[in-house]
């Protein structure tokens, strides 16, 4: 009873905007793509900020499944690479083979400054200096970590939104 | 801690020991190496036991001193701390492992980045540097300049233990797993259901920060020692400049310490109500989560609007802290975290009354509380399975004295007793927070921290320093040593992932596979600092 109570209580967090984006401004992405899109988070060696940030993102103040923006469990299923770190060393192998597992069309999204140029992880022996001398990146979002709202906007204009 | 100076004074009558400091809660003593083990043996007999705050290899061959080795011991109740070092090590030294399981990794992390054999460890497989990397690669020595060796790395198989027998299959998970998580290898060996052992190969997110950091000024440092770990970013900052502060010999204003109780305290709800939300996804209980999740986000947002970043970044220097709220400011603050106080109260009977939530955590994941005390594990982990080291109360800084603070501890070392611990602290946290908030009201505007004492102090070279901070998931220590110059020379992270991650596999054996998702998030234990 007390269960049903609280739902019933916590009602809709959501901030406003959500479903009722249009898309409005150009967008590279091919038309199938600016309605939904699926990512896959991949941790090159983040200090956690960023990681947590796009778990942030599922909470219920930014809920970003009503976005149309959705975290998948495999890359088989992910049309974006979100990818965290400046990009360790000891990981690159398994990074490639995650982006190879994704099908066409994909794109990379680095979040965070380390992912963009390695932040301040520059000159360590074992990571690059930001996942773009990796993989291609297509979309960067800067931040140290970037607020969960940036992500959400940058992630929004990439698909042609608002 | 008289009969442990009488004894190191009088042992086997041996000139070598020498005692460089003794005061009222810090001892430095320096010991031959070979005379490590019989002394440690000492130590851990002591009662009540000693524990291990950090574990740290030096290269000071530039200084004639050759390797050197430190081992930070705490004396709880008598809150002394002894630092062990042991200088002029060649290319090999004891291990301690075997007496003393919790410097298993540490040793074993000691043979990949120095180069130094551990003699008669039980275990000496590589653990930082996967194989893969260039033979001879040893970065952490000095004569090393960070070069080409990472374009190098081939990466060649990992090597786990082999197991037979009639129905007994693998499951290798990972590195990159399911959601949005950072990367660790589990491989689980498996007869049906029931899990017979795991082995966990992390170190995936290792970026050679120790290295890094070397030859940085202080302020440099505490630039990056604050990105070790993305949610324990304030007690890492603060181990640092605690470590800094002794360096320098500072005392820290009052009012300082106030607002860093503050910030630490704002960490740890943060941390917890997050950690608790967490471990309900761990189980697919979504309202548990989604409640969870939201207070986490009201309290990053508090942290945000007051001290300007979502993870309190930035707010501790060395000497004091960047900025004070004014009494205002502290009012809004304040009523707005007893209103989360308030909502966390009535969603977190939701949780601890729900059966099927109660079925899966109850007697799921157990750490044995001698598994516990051997495996040097500390937070929430260690206090739910009966030990009571909460180093807010087993060493007198901060204004922990002042708030009478008791060691929160669960007997059952189950995942349910680490939630229990974790909503106590919370709750804990939330009482001090509203104490220590009133106390921020009290003090006038104009008396804010501005003169730091630190700004113009000369740091004392080459002497070892430590700072240590009870982070949500444990102490974070972090050991320091500068030059003449007052960049750092050595800087050791030992943080409380670091500690807690070998007792993690212990836990799962009997338990089936699906259980691992909220074994692994009831201690919450964070990739990144453990890898550095």
């Amino acid at each position: 009873m007390n269960l049903l109570l609280r739902k019933l209580k916590m009602g809709r967090l959501t901030e406003k905007g959500g479903n009722s984006l249009t898309n409005q401004k150009p967008s590279k992405l091919p038309s199938s793509f600016r309605q939904s899109l699926q990512a896959r988070h991949l941790d090159c060696g983040s200090c956690n900020g960023c990681d947590w940030e796009l778990t942030a993102l599922g909470n219920s103040f930014y809920d970003h499944q009503h976005l149309g923006i959705d975290f998948v469990a495999s890359p088989r299923h992910a049309d974006l690479l979100m990818c965290t770190g400046p990009g360790s060393t000891q990981l690159l192998m398994a990074a490639h083979e995650t982006y190879e597992a994704m099908p066409r069309p994909k794109w990379v999204v680095a979040v965070g400054d380390c992912a963009i140029d390695g932040g301040v992880f520059r000159g360590a022996y074992a990571c690059e200096e930001g996942i773009g001398k990796v993989l291609t990146v297509d979309v960067e979002i800067p931040g140290c970590p970037p607020k969960p709202e940036d992500i959400i906007k940058a992630l929004l204009e990439f698909m042609g939104k608002r | 801690m008289q009969g442990l100076r009488e004894y190191l004074q009088s042992y086997h009558s041996c000139p070598d020991i020498e005692i460089v400091e003794w005061e009222k809660q810090e001892g430095i003593v320096d010991v031959p190496p070979r005379d490590l083990p019989e002394i440690l043996t000492y130590c851990l007999a002591m009662r009540p036991r000693p524990i291990w705050l950090t574990h740290v290899v030096n290269d000071e061959r530039q200084l004639g001193r050759g390797f050197c080795l430190y081992l930070v011991l705490h004396f709880p109740g008598m809150d002394f701390s002894l630092t062990l070092g042991a200088k002029g090590i060649n290319d090999e030294f004891p291990s301690l492992a075997k007496i003393f399981p919790a410097l298993n990794w540490s040793e074993r992390e000691a043979q990949d980045l120095f180069g130094l054999h551990a003699v008669g460890h039980p275990d000496p497989r590589s653990l930082v540097l996967h194989p893969g990397w260039p033979k001879g690669f040893h970065p952490l020595r000095k004569d090393y300049k960070t070069g080409e060796e990472g374009k190098n790395f081939k990466r060649a198989p990992l090597v786990f233990p082999e197991m037979h027998g009639d129905g007994i299959f693998q499951v290798p998970v990972g590195p990159i797993h399911a959601g949005i998580i950072e990367p660790g290898h589990f491989r689980f060996y498996a007869i049906g259901e029931p899990v017979l052992h795991l082995e966990a190969q992390l170190f995936y997110t290792h970026k050679g920060i120790e290295k890094l950091v070397e030859g940085r000024s202080i302020e440099e440092g505490l630039r990056i020692i604050e990105r070790v770990c993305g949610v324990c970013a304030l007690s890492h900052g603060l181990a640092y400049c605690e470590a800094v502060e002794k360096l320098a010999n500072v005392k820290v204003s009052r009012s300082a310490l106030l607002w860093r109780t503050i910030l630490a305290e704002l960490e740890r709800v943060y941390n917890h109500i997050g950690d608790i939300g967490n471990m309900c996804a761990g189980v697919g209980f979504a309202i548990g989560n989604a409640n969870g999740s939201q207070s986490k986000e009201k309290l990053q947002r508090l942290n945000l609007k007051f001290f300007g970043h979502r993870f309190l970044r930035g707010m501790v220097v060395p000497g004091g802290v960047k900025s004070i709220l004014n009494s205002k400011d502290c009012q809004t603050l304040l009523s707005q975290l007893l209103e989360i106080a308030k909502d966390f109260e009535e969603w977190i009977p939701l949780l601890l009354h729900h059966d099927g939530f109660r079925q899966r955590a109850v007697t799921t994941g157990v750490l044995k509380s001698e598994s516990a005390v051997d495996m040097g594990v500390t937070g929430p982990a260690a206090r739910a399975s009966g030990i009571a080291n909460d180093w807010r109360e087993l060493h007198a800084h901060l204004l922990y004295p002042e708030l009478n603070l008791q060691s929160m501890v669960e007997q059952e070392g189950d995942c349910w007793s680490r939630l229990v611990v974790r909503v106590k602290e919370a709750r804990e946290s939330f009482r001090f927070l509203q104490t220590l908030l009133e106390e921020g009201m009290t003090e006038s505007e104009g008396k804010s921290d501005t003169s730091n004492p630190f700004s113009s102090r000369k740091l004392r070279p080459w002497q070892p320093a430590w700072g240590c901070v009870e982070s949500p998931r444990g102490t974070d220590v972090v050991w320091l040593m500068v030059d003449e110059e007052a960049k750092i020379y050595r800087c050791r992270i030992r943080s409380a992932s670091y500690a807690n991650w070998p007792a993690v596999p212990l836990t799962v054996p009997g338990n089936i596979v699906p259980d691992f998702p909220l074994i692994n998030k009831s201690f919450e234990l964070c990739y990144s600092c453990c890898d550095r």
